[in-house]
């Protein structure tokens, strides 16, 4: 390995360190433009350093609010996680054999990824409205709609998480030696203690990650929400509505608190996965090494 | 899981084709079979012919927007993930530069595209620096809230659809391939286009319909970036959904599917996606 790199090497390495750059770079500038003085507007430069402007989104002035929504995506997210999580992963060991529909369920799962976000969101507006229109039709008196945040907005949600959960319960399985399942059950176990026992520790670190993408996708998802959310607003698109209307440093405050929540989740995702990795290696499992 | 997909996703595509040949009327959609969703859709487009009409030229905006947003990502997508699969030796800094580029990727859109407001505005850090460093004199106004701080905001936004394919691809490629490329005499440039970028085409085109779906109806980051004046085929379904127009939406959104589709066909002809998974 002690080859000396090629020119492109250097080339490329700082051309790489240009789109890290780009791609974090604009993000900071509102982290630390979120931290202006009282007296500070939209861009740089900064006029002194003060919390003002988180103490103004707590308080809840001049913007709509935003604690409600808050703790709306929160809980949207958390159920979204847990679906995503339990429907990829027996989605995934269903996979493993082949079943009927199979081809079709995944080209559906495909198409539900790639399908462009307002079609979705139109689509279940619509169902929605008509099943409303049919409720009411039907006679029941002060029906109002049965459109909301965790029935559309969820079923919105999972149309765009549950994709991604299948797609990485497939690279998991591709590297699945399946051999540790039958020596399981030769020595006796139901198929519950090989799922519990042998595949579940294997696979953990990966439905973690899972869970990651899942509950991450919904707390930042705008584009399937807009339309499926019922009256009430999810954190995105409170904030995308700001963009439009809020003139001061407070929207880049909720973005800082926003982007931290997100940072908080993902160091915590990967803390629990390296642990889980670490536990592995400890007990000197070969698996998740890839062999195959 | 099916369920959840039959729920959520057939039966809500089944409704928009629907209801795009409903009638409507200002407020209420009208159970009648009407092709006006469509009709109204390309109003005026037969009278003022040589022209062409507003729904046209928005599609061809949109296209235009999609070509710009496609190539760029592309070009800074295939890049980074080369650097990544052939020029990163250890697997353990692979993982952590992956990292580093899905981390934005788990964060909110709508902050990535606020932030680039303090840099592009008009008070903004670039026109300060061209100011300062005497290039121009007046800011430039076309930095945000234009279709360059669009096309901007979208390959910020979603050069990581095209980066992980790629990438994927890439570090499958038999490193012994290149190798003898390379003994045979092949310069650099011969062995990228020859061996790495045929090999490569199948994660190329899974990442060109991620990027080209999603910008086909976004009306997001245009709507934000290009300070909800620029018109796209997702801006239309949403206006009319404002207005309440149902039926017009729908016979917008099964247009745009359509169009959507074709081009999905036409790129999965090059490739087969599920072998690639």
């Amino acid at each position: 390995m002690g080859e000396k790199r090629p020119r492109s090497f250097y080339l490329l390495a700082a051309f790489f360190t240009a789109y890290v750059l780009f791609l974090y770079g604009p993000m900071f500038a509102i982290y630390i433009l979120s931290f202006q003085g009282p007296d500070g507007g939209l861009t740089f430069p900064m006029n002194g350093v003060s919390l003002v402007w988180f103490g103004k989104v707590f308080s809840g002035s001049g913007i709509v609010d935003i604690g409600a929504s808050f703790k709306r995506s929160l809980q949207l997210g958390l159920v979204v996680m847990a679906l995503t999580v339990v429907l990829s992963v027996s989605a995934g060991m269903a996979f493993r054999r082949s079943f009927r529909g199979a081809t079709f369920l995944f080209y559906v799962a495909i198409a539900s990824l790639i399908m462009p976000s307002i079609i979705t969101s139109l689509g279940i507006a619509l169902e929605f409205r008509l099943l409303d229109d049919f409720i009411i039709k039907s006679g029941v008196g002060d029906w109002t709609t049965a459109m909301g945040l965790f029935t559309s907005g969820l079923g919105a949600h999972l149309t765009w998480t549950l994709p991604f959960g299948l797609l990485i319960m497939f690279a998991i399985f591709n590297r699945f030696d399946s051999r540790l399942e039958e020596a399981a059950r030769d020595l006796g176990a139901t198929p519950w203690q090989t799922f519990r026992h042998v595949v579940l520790p294997i696979i953990l670190p990966s439905v973690v990650g899972i869970g990651l993408f899942g509950f991450t996708l919904s707390w930042d998802e705008l584009a399937r929400s807009s339309q499926t959310i019922g009256s009430v607003n999810t954190l995105p698109l409170d904030l995308q509505g700001l963009t439009t209307t809020v003139t001061k440093p407070d929207i880049y405050a909720l973005g800082t608190l926003t982007s931290a929540v997100s940072f908080l989740v993902i160091f915590l995702a990967l803390l629990v996965i390296l642990v889980l990795q670490a536990r592995q290696r400890r007990h000197g499992s070969d698996a998740g090494k890839g062999m195959v | 899981m099916m369920l959840v997909f039959a729920l959520f996703f057939l039966l809500p595509l089944l409704f928009v084709t629907i209801v795009s040949a409903w009638d409507y009327n200002e407020y209420e959609m009208i159970p009648a079979f009407s092709l006006r969703g469509y009709s109204d859709t390309f109003e005026g487009c037969i009278a003022d012919l040589p022209n062409l009409c507003t729904i046209l030229k928005t599609y061809l905006k949109t296209l235009k927007l999609c070509l710009l947003t496609w190539v760029l990502t592309l070009l800074i997508g295939f890049t980074v993930a080369y650097f990544l699969a052939f020029h990163v030796r250890s697997k353990t800094w692979q993982i952590v530069l992956t990292l580093l580029c899905t981390i934005p990727f788990w964060t909110s859109n709508v902050i990535r595209m606020i932030a680039w407001i303090p840099l592009l505005g008009r008070n903004g850090l670039v026109n300060r620096g061209l100011e300062g460093a005497g290039l121009i004199h007046q800011p430039v106004e076309w930095l945000l809230f234009s279709e360059f701080s669009v096309v901007l905001a979208l390959v910020h936004l979603f050069t990581f659809f095209m980066v992980v394919p790629i990438f994927n691809s890439m570090i499958r490629i038999d490193k012994r391939l290149i190798e003898a490329a390379y003994d045979a005499g092949a310069t650099g440039w011969q062995t990228l286009v020859n061996i790495v970028i045929p090999l490569a085409k199948p994660g190329i085109v899974i990442g060109s319909i991620f990027v080209i779906t999603i910008v086909m109806g976004d009306f997001v980051t245009i709507g934000v970036m290009g300070g909800q004046q620029i018109a796209s085929a997702g801006k239309i379904i949403e206006a009319r959904l404002n207005a309440l127009q149902f039926p017009a939406a729908a016979a917008n959104a099964v247009i745009l599917l359509g169009i959507t589709i074709l081009i999905i066909s036409a790129l999965t002809r090059i490739v087969d996606v599920r072998k690639e998974l």
